[in-house]
């Protein structure tokens, strides 16, 4: 099934699993969301459970914040990425820090879902890649599934985390299908993943970068170079077992992402591997991400996201050292 | 300027009983309150009073980081906290001292916030805090989490059965400055459609650290919740029976099912904004001491007099008072310190990689320094 069922199927079955879910979001109950994502479960589980909020996104984290203190499980719904900054003191200063600021005697089991990234040629705010706010902010677990079967159970395990929890769902692979395994969990909501090995360059990413790092590695078998691939899953906390095991094979490591370098995902990612797998490496980490400037006109996101090509000038620079 | 017709006030300036035309359909409940209950009313505001000025002392003595005053705004606290029931939910912003302790906070633990030992200072779950949340600091945020708490209790369908014992509501306290916070304002849009059994508590201390109110607000706050479809009450916030009786037949109206309810309490912080801010600098010292000739607690001891009330209540009051501040002062000097490992508690609520390995270098780089090479 596509990534977007396979979310659905998972949301269905958390909130039959608890009658302390409960959904909110702006047209995710008789619309089903603009992405379809919660289609029909407002007609199985009511408009108590699955809530069609008004337009404001720092109230709807807010008051989410506010069930969570009442005792129940909010998932947020923000339309898309460009949207969520309306409601990101309530995201970094509040949801984040309550916990810490109780002193642990209340938990915010709150999930943020946030359709990300670009591919979709949308108009401006529609296609962004925030991930790296989240992740600075202590108190945010922030997670990416690349697959259906990932989409299926991280929503879950997200949804059952006492943490509050960034969900980012790489909305260019809504459409994308896979199995999915519904009678067991692959791995846990924290671990990374080797998901294509290889002898001569690791790449590591999330999210929708996944495909088009599996793509590269397809093109560069035909030159004869051997790449293994790195899914995240996790990007707070970052699960580095599985990476640096990679890496002390290979020698050699490039991250790709859609977000922009600067102070980024990749630039942490980086800087660790090479902390703790100096000896290791045969040359230093390479990034391969979007521009420093503001996401652009659909018209050039194919000039700014990096695609295959742009991975595969990477590897051959990594290669050349 | 002429007085806004829709004020609610029973005792004037000086103590004289004299209802405005709008407190008439509070009249027989302010009648039914016996000597006790409006002891209970002076009892609060003079004792969190002595507290307020123990902790702005202890502030310019280098205690504490930082103190905001609740001094001037007694009476405004006082009358809502007291109309609360015990099982409805306190959000306050992070001036309402007097609040807190009524609804049994030890003053202790706002101390221990201002002081830089945590970030909040009581355990809201905790029955003895009496639902109370703790104070947040940025303007308005709070609406939303008692919004969101409100719903909360319409979902679980903890109001409006018809069962005034059982029935639960919210209240939340916000001033003239959060006023402009568009949280304010998303707080009462979700409000209101959900109904939920809400009472929005505006302190109008008419200063905003040094912007006035007329720079927030072209027209009369209380009139915006009438904009939401909120039955919205203005009260003189210094008269401590305006204040319970409009809170209590909001609260009773809240848990009843009537949806949130939106009250301005008009008042004046008489100190500074905090003890970081020098009043004397933004706001003329004539409109200070107009409303120092307004000051909820003479008002009430005016009045309380003309009842019979007996020297040895006042002395008995003061004396409780002065103990209150004794007892802060040496239980502040008497608090302990914090473990450099607390910086890593509570950040999550399940066990985490990151605060794991800052943990470990931290101990082992501290113990570094005990009996080492040098």
């Amino acid at each position: 099934m596509p990534l977007s069922r396979a979310i659905n199927a998972g949301l269905r079955a958390s909130l039959a699993g608890s009658d302390r879910v409960l959904l909110m979001g702006e047209d995710i109950g008789k619309l089903g969301g603009v992405f379809r994502i919660t289609e029909g479960l407002q007609a199985e589980f009511g408009e108590r459970r699955v809530i069609d909020s008004p337009l404001a996104e720092s109230g709807l984290v807010g008051t989410a914040i506010g069930l969570a203190l009442a005792g129940f499980r909010p998932v947020v719904e923000i339309q898309f990425d460009g949207f969520v900054f309306p409601a990101f003191d309530q995201i970094t200063s509040q949801l984040a820090k309550m916990t810490n600021r109780l002193e642990g005697a209340v938990q915010m089991p709150v999930v943020i879902r946030i359709p990300y990234g670009g591919h979709i040629g949308a108009i401006e705010h529609h296609q962004e890649s925030p991930e790296a706010y989240f992740t600075h902010t202590p108190g945010l677990r922030v997670v990416s599934p690349s697959t259906p079967n990932d989409g299926y159970w991280m929503i879950q395990d997200a949804i059952a985390s006492a943490d509050p929890v960034i969900f980012l769902e790489p909305k260019s692979k809504y459409w994308q299908k896979g199995e999915v395994d519904t009678s067991a969990r692959a791995l846990p909501l924290h671990a990374s993943r080797i998901v294509r090995r290889g002898t001569d360059v690791t790449l590591v990413g999330h999210g929708a970068m996944v495909t088009t790092m599996l793509q590269a590695a397809v093109l560069a078998e035909v030159e004869g170079i051997s790449i293994e691939v790195v899914d995240l899953r996790s990007l707070s906390p970052v699960d580095y077992g599985p990476i640096l095991e990679s890496v002390r094979r290979t020698g050699r490591m490039v991250y790709a992402q859609e977000a922009p370098g600067f102070t980024s995902l990749g630039s942490e990612v980086a800087a660790t591997v090479m902390e703790r797998a100096f000896y290791a490496l045969e040359a230093p980490v390479l990034r391969v991400s979007g521009f420093d400037a503001p996401f652009p006109p659909a018209k050039l996101e194919g000039v700014f996201l990096p695609d295959a090509d742009r991975i595969l000038e990477a590897v051959d620079r990594s290669l050349a050292y | 300027m002429p007085e806004d017709p829709a004020l609610i006030r029973f005792l004037e300036a000086d103590g004289t009983f004299a209802p405005t035309p709008a407190a008439e359909r509070y009249r027989a409940a302010v009648d039914a309150l016996s000597d006790a209950d409006l002891e209970t009313f002076y009892r609060d505001m003079a004792v969190i009073r002595a507290f307020d000025v123990q902790a702005t002392n202890l502030q310019r003595q280098g205690q504490l980081a930082l103190w905001p005053p609740s001094y001037g705004q007694e009476a405004a606290q006082v009358g809502s906290a007291r109309a609360a029931r015990p099982q409805d939910h306190i959000f306050p912003s992070y001036r309402e001292h007097v609040v807190t302790k009524i609804r049994g906070v030890d003053p202790i633990d706002i101390i221990r916030v201002m002081r830089g030992l945590t970030h909040g200072g009581w355990d809201p779950t905790d029955p003895k805090n009496g639902n109370t949340h703790i104070y947040t600091l940025v303007l308005g945020s709070q609406t939303l989490h008692a919004t969101g708490f409100g719903m909360g209790l319409v979902f679980d369908g903890r109001c409006g059965t018809g069962d005034p014992d059982r029935d639960e509501a919210v209240i939340v306290y916000y001033g003239d400055g959060a006023s402009s916070q568009g949280d304010v304002h998303e707080a009462m849009v979700f409000a209101a459609s959900y109904q939920t059994p809400e009472v929005f508590f505006l302190q109008n201390n008419q200063w905003a650290i040094s912007v006035p109110v007329s720079t927030q607000s072209r027209s009369p706050l209380y009139k915006r919740g009438e904009g939401y479809g909120m039955p919205s009450a203005l009260i003189d916030g210094n008269d401590v029976l305006a204040s319970w009786a409009v809170t209590r037949a909001a609260l009773d109206e809240a848990r009843a099912g009537g949806g949130p309810q939106a009250i301005e309490a008009m008042t004046y912080r008489l100190g500074a904004h905090t003890t970081s801010d020098d009043p004397t600098k933004y706001r003329p010292s004539s409109e200070e001491e107009a409303w120092r000739r307004r000051d909820p607690l003479a008002r009430m001891k005016a009045f309380l007099l003309t009842r019979g009330a007996s020297e040895s209540f006042f002395a008995d009051v003061d004396a409780e008072a002065d103990a209150l501040a004794d007892d802060i002062r040496t239980r502040t000097n008497a608090l302990g310190g914090l473990e450099a490992d607390d910086i890593f508690a509570h950040v999550y609520s399940e066990p985490h990689p990151l605060m794991d390995e800052q943990r470990q270098w931290l101990a082992g780089y501290e113990a570094s320094f005990e009996g080492g090479a040098s």
